[in-house]
């Protein structure tokens, strides 16, 4: 155990204490304690920038189940320290954003912050592990805090809704991805992914490269939200606000990111790898967009404007991964993605963090997030509004902060898409610049849109439920203000981030393709010059989404607009009631509570089976048995038996059917005789007489029989059921006999014949073995018949009434 | 004679299958009775029916002794198993007033 072990496991031992601070420290808010740990944290990780800006990694080994080639490794490199610092960071922000956020004396804050935590260790652990195995482990756990954080006010409805759903989809992606993971570790041999990295030729020519690779995509799609998948992040919007800044906009959502961008090292270069993840990108990216316009709620919106933006994130580092088709970093033309790609990361987790807050304050102060409602709040929440203004002008595009940068290297990333020559880019590259265009234009509409609705306009009181709206105390404020600082400083000087966060995350996406010492060309400008299409796009979205704004009064009261519910909710809600649905209807249709049914599955699958059989291995093979002869009068005493037998079903009078009952008994007995059992007729004799005269006991206490209308159809399925049945048993006892008789085997029973008077002394060698070489079965079928006497006894004896014969 | 008892025990299961689809509870455990004549015979047919002697010793070449023991331990369970049947049939005839299976369904659940 290393600092670095115990940096990830520290967030699970507070989560421990937390109850205990909260339950003797009421006094004091328990976010106050809460808050020590990521601000220790995050300065413990910003120590490691020298480190990693010079190339370097940090490894530390710690064996969990080294038999399964299970450890927990830590790993530091560039991309593991940009998202601990984001982790962190935010993770310090958004605690001190819910001491003020939540109330001391309503909430339980206990749970929240030891679900917080709980989740905060988890992010960390699977951004710091090594081994696939332990990220798949705080992967789940970090799907597990989500639920509980969504569902925090469990007596709404909607609350446990959005949990559930987000739950089933996120564990539905983990498992596939741990199904991913183990088929890497079926192709390469090891769960570490710094092995997986350097054996990825390995990977790469494997058949399971392609069912591998989709498994670990699905997990990276179900938990980025990307389409379809993107559902249930909207529906996590019913979690307190600090939790949708904290993990639906800055961390969960961004560890399926983490994922791919931690993996392209291992698929990278692969055509499927680059089309899917590009085109998943670019689909989320737009559907978002324009999902995000149509929504009323502040936090619908910025939940679609998450999506929007990861699917962006997403698709760059799709074309990034060409990369390891050229196998070449000099080149800009695609690493200029992959830069784009760590900087937006940076830059969403900012911009979007202080949204969330100031739409958590706008909610906090004026009792709604409805967009309808809201209106004119410019004045009376002036700091807010600024806030807003330039998270939204950042989310926007618009220069100078840095989402202007980083959606202008979007767009160069995606212009220069086209020139790769590539995976059939020539053909259809064009298309993706287009795509991304548009996305932009809706971008840029819905923050106009959230804004002006939310700030602009006039204030009308009479529609919300607080009266006295007034600006958010400034403990609230400080959180955002940090981060909206933090977007004007990046914006203004990119170049901050370039060399100590940015190009060693870089180069840990894209392993093995630079030569040792040298760097990435990180060098962000905000001028590219008049000729640049960058420019011209960007002026494009611009002009668009501002006649679009301007045309809004036309298209407000459109189908298109009034619809706010994503489409493929009703997806998820009709494939969710239908296999409820169906598997209670085939339940019922199966578990009728008959007897006869269930005898009737029990055979019916013991003839399809016994049938099938047969037939595949060519049986009966009854070939030249040794047959004993019949003497004649066996013929007699089975004829008579065949009918004693038969007559059974059709008889509905009591004592007839107790007769022919025993009449088969009785021959049974007989034909013992026959066959030579002396011991056989004796014990059959006397057990069937007092069958007999059970049933005599019995039978009179029971109702008389009646004749019983079986429907014709029924009869005839128990006929079929029936024959079928006996002539399965006759044909494999057939075949038995006759392959027992191919095999030639000699009976152990020679030993007891033998034996019976020298081993044991006795003459009779069935008694023999009964009581001396097979005791035991003796033993065991005696305690048989003292149970049943219990139970009989038991059964006549102890009468409860009523309640209590439970 | 292997054949023909084989074909026997085939005729019994199939009558004790026919009877343990049956509606009254009476009529099914008669039908594990028959059940078990089919199974005993089996066992005897399956170790071969050749001529010999009782398997006692001292009087010849006997039969095969095994499954004599084997289908011997089988009957008292058989007939344990019956006898418990029976009264449970009556028990429930007692309390509930019925021998139909097709009345002493369960309430479905839900």
């Amino acid at each position: 155990m290393t600092l670095l072990h115990w940096a990830v496991l520290s967030p699970f031992i507070a989560a421990i204490l937390i109850p205990f601070l909260y339950k003797y420290l009421k006094r004091i808010h328990t976010g106050w304690f809460v808050l020590i740990l990521p601000l220790v944290l995050f300065i413990y990780f910003l120590s490691f920038i020298p480190r990693t800006s010079s190339g370097e990694a940090i490894l530390n080994n710690l064996d969990w189940v080294p038999s399964l080639g299970i450890n927990f490794n830590v790993y530091v490199d560039g991309l593991s320290l940009l998202f601990a610092l984001l982790i962190t960071g935010i993770g310090a922000l958004v605690v001190l954003y819910s001491i003020y956020y939540l109330s001391k004396r309503k909430e339980k804050l206990n749970n929240f912050y030891v679900y917080l935590l709980m989740f905060m260790g988890a992010m960390l652990g699977v951004v710091l592990s090594d081994n696939l195995i332990v990220i798949y482990v705080f992967w789940e756990v970090t799907s597990i805090a989500s639920s509980l954080l969504i569902s925090y006010w469990y007596t709404r409805e909607k609350s446990i809704y959005g949990a559930q759903k987000s739950m089933y989809i996120t564990v539905f992606g983990g498992l596939s991805m741990l199904a991913g993971f183990s088929l890497l570790y079926v192709i390469a041999g090891t769960f570490s992914i710094r092995e997986l990295i350097a054996n990825a030729d390995i990977v790469m020519a494997s058949g399971l490269f392609i069912p591998a690779m989709i498994l670990v995509l699905l997990g990276a799609f179900t938990k980025s939200a990307q389409f379809p998948f993107h559902i249930w992040l909207p529906d996590a919007m019913e979690a307190p606000t600090p939790v949708s800044a904290y993990l639906h906009s800055a961390t969960m959502v961004k560890a399926g990111i983490y994922l791919v961008a931690r993996l392209t090292g291992v698929f990278g270069g692969a055509p499927e790898w680059f089309w899917i993840i590009t085109i998943a990108g670019l689909v989320t990216l737009t559907w978002g967009s324009i999902s995000a316009v149509r929504q009323k709620d502040l936090k619908g919106i910025l939940a679609f404007s998450t999506i929007s933006q990861l699917g962006l994130i997403m698709s760059l580092l799709g074309t990034g991964s060409a990369a390891f088709y050229f196998q070449d970093g000099d080149n800009a033309l695609y690493m200029t993605a992959i830069l784009a790609a760590v900087f937006h990361l940076i830059n969403h987790a900012t911009f979007k963090g202080s949204l969330f807050m100031a739409a958590g304050i706008v909610d906090h102060e004026t009792g709604t997030r409805d967009i309808r409602k809201l209106g004119g709040l410019m004045t009376i929440m002036p700091i807010t509004a600024t806030i807003s203004l330039i998270g939204l002008a950042s989310m926007a595009g618009l220069p100078p902060f840095n989402g202007f940068l980083s959606k202008e290297m979007f767009l160069t990333g995606m212009l220069n898409v086209t020139e790769y020559g590539i995976f059939h880019l020539e053909t259809f590259g064009f298309i993706i610049p287009i795509i991304a265009w548009i996305a932009s234009v809706f971008t840029f509409l819905y923050c106009i849109l959230m804004f002006s609705k939310t700030f602009m306009g006039k204030f009308d009181s009479s529609k919300l439920k607080v009266q006295h709206v007034h600006e958010a105390p400034i403990g609230m404020l400080i959180s955002p203000i940090i981060l909206a600082v933090l977007v004007v400083v990046f914006g203004l000087f990119p170049n901050l981030l370039a060399y100590s966060i940015i190009e060693p995350a870089m180069a840990a996406i894209a392993p093995g393709i630079l030569s040792p010492g040298e760097f990435f060309d990180v060098h962000i400008t905000h001028w590219h010059g008049f000729l640049a299409p960058e420019l011209w796009m960007t002026i494009g979205v611009v002009v668009l989404g501002v006649i679009l704004f301007m045309t809004f009064k036309k298209w407000e009261n459109t189908a298109f607009y009034r619809g706010e519910r994503d489409l493929f909710n009703y997806a998820y809600d009709y494939g969710y009631d239908g296999l409820v649905k169906g598997s209670q209807w085939l339940t019922r249709i199966q578990m009728t509570g008959r007897l006869r049914d269930y005898f009737i599955y029990m055979c019916t699958f013991i003839i399809l089976i016994m049938a099938y059989t047969m037939y595949r291995y060519n049986l009966p093979a009854i070939q030249s048995l040794d047959l004993s002869p019949v003497p004649i009068y066996v013929w007699f005493v089975i004829a008579v038996f065949i009918g004693s037998v038969i007559v059974i079903p059709f008889i509905n009078n009591r004592v007839a059917l107790i007769i022919a009952t025993s009449v088969s008994g009785f021959i049974v007995a007989l034909l013992f005789v026959l066959f030579r059992a002396p011991d056989l007729a004796l014990t059959q004799l006397l057990i069937e007489t007092v069958s007999v005269i059970l049933f005599m006991l019995v039978f009179y206490h029971l109702p008389k029989l009646k004749k019983v209308k079986t429907p014709p159809k029924l009869k005839a399925v128990k006929l079929i059921i029936s024959i079928g049945f006996g002539l399965m048993i006759t044909l494999g006892s057939l075949s038995a006999f006759s392959l027992g008789q191919e095999a030639n085997y000699s009976s152990i029973s020679e030993y007891y014949t033998e034996n019976a008077k020298e081993e044991a002394g006795g003459y009779n060698i069935v008694n023999v073995i009964l009581v001396d070489f097979r005791g035991l079965d003796t033993m065991l079928e005696v305690l048989v018949v003292a149970l049943a006497v219990l139970t009989v006894v038991s059964l006549i004896r102890l009468r409860f009434k009523g309640s209590e014969d439970v | 004679m292997e054949t023909l008892v084989t074909i026997l025990a085939g005729v019994l299961v199939t009558v004790a299958t026919y009877l343990l689809l049956s509606k009254s509870l009476i009529r099914v455990i008669i039908g594990t009775a028959i059940l078990t004549h089919a199974a005993h015979l089996l066992i005897m047919v399956l170790a071969e029916l050749k001529t010999g002697t009782v398997p006692i010793v001292g009087e010849g070449d006997p039969v095969d002794p095994l499954p004599q023991a084997l289908i011997l331990t089988s009957i008292v369970i058989g007939f344990a198993v019956t006898a418990v049947s029976l009264v449970l049939a009556y028990r429930t005839y007692q309390e509930i007033g019925t021998d139909k299976l097709d009345e002493l369904r369960g309430e479905p659940d839900e």
